[in-house]
């Protein structure tokens, strides 16, 4: 099917603590929100091409927890949990957010949803405690067969020194 | 991953919000000292310090032009970090073009029912 009329993903640094991203879809939000908040739902579009999701835990209500594992193609296991904090169905949803790797940087995720003429506009952003945290999230970010063809790449260029 | 020690030198250069000032100033073209000055409205020591700092990670060059000094952007070393944040866009839109499609079907099974 045909998703030209989506718009393109921004990404944005308002402060040395925040990464902001929006993005627009061709959607009603309410229809966003069960995509973000199912689990069966967020296995198909999380992981993307990267690897596959194994679990996708989601206890939908302020305090409860939430848990993604990924299977990156490399054959990398990569996790994240966190916390609901604050929940307005279809409109914006608040979490805490750790990468399992990195444990100490607790950041505090904001989903916004906004819908105009049957388009939604989704925000988040991402608040980090410290600017070295916000910095290794945005590499974390780094396509998982990229990061593993540079780390080869390095290794090659090592061995020829 | 570890970036290359210039680079590492350009993020922490740029992670002082008024060096990200007087880049943001020098974007539309080259500007001498005193027009930097009057600009970022700090004392001409704190704005050559800045200056000191982004011309030694080669942020900014610096040419004579009589007896101003002009500085400009070097375009060449903000590359690598307009593309360290475009690799993580990139992870997210593929993550939303996935989640395009899945709601294209949550759209067509609303329709049917």
């Amino acid at each position: 099917m045909i998703t030209a009329s989506s718009g393109t993903a921004r990404v944005t640094l308002p402060s040395d603590t925040q990464i902001l991203i929006t993005r627009e879809f061709a959607a009603p939000r309410h229809l966003v929100y069960r995509a973000w908040t199912t689990p069966e739902l967020i296995k198909r579009w999380w992981p993307a091409k990267r690897g596959k999701m194994t679990i996708a835990e989601v206890d939908l209500r302020v305090g409860g927890r939430w848990r993604y594992v990924m299977i990156a193609d490399g054959g990398l296991e990569v996790a994240f949990h966190g916390e609901y904090r604050e929940i307005v169905p279809n409109e914006r949803l608040v979490s805490t957010e750790v990468f399992e790797l990195v444990p100490d940087a607790e950041a505090v995720d904001t989903l916004m949803l906004t819908e105009q003429g049957g388009r939604t506009t989704l925000t988040i952003l991402v608040q980090h405690q410290t600017k070295a945290h916000r910095d290794a999230h945005l590499e974390s970010g780094m396509e998982a067969g990229l990061q593993d063809a540079l780390d080869l790449l390095e290794q090659v260029a090592t061995a020829l020194r | 991953m570890a970036r290359a020690a210039t680079t590492t030198d350009a993020f922490n250069a740029i992670a002082e919000p008024q060096r990200r000032q007087i880049l943001d100033l020098l974007a539309p073209g080259e500007l001498p000292v005193n027009d930097l000055v009057a600009l970022v409205g700090l004392g001409q020591p704190q704005v050559s310090k800045h200056l000191k700092v982004l011309r030694e990670v080669g942020l900014v060059d610096v040419r004579e032009d009589g007896r101003q000094r002009l500085y400009r952007i070097n375009g060449r070393m903000l590359k690598p970090i307009h593309d360290w944040v475009s690799n993580y866009r990139q992870t997210w839109e593929e993550r939303f073009q996935a989640l395009d499609q899945v709601l294209d079907e949550l759209k067509a099974q609303e329709k049917r029912t």
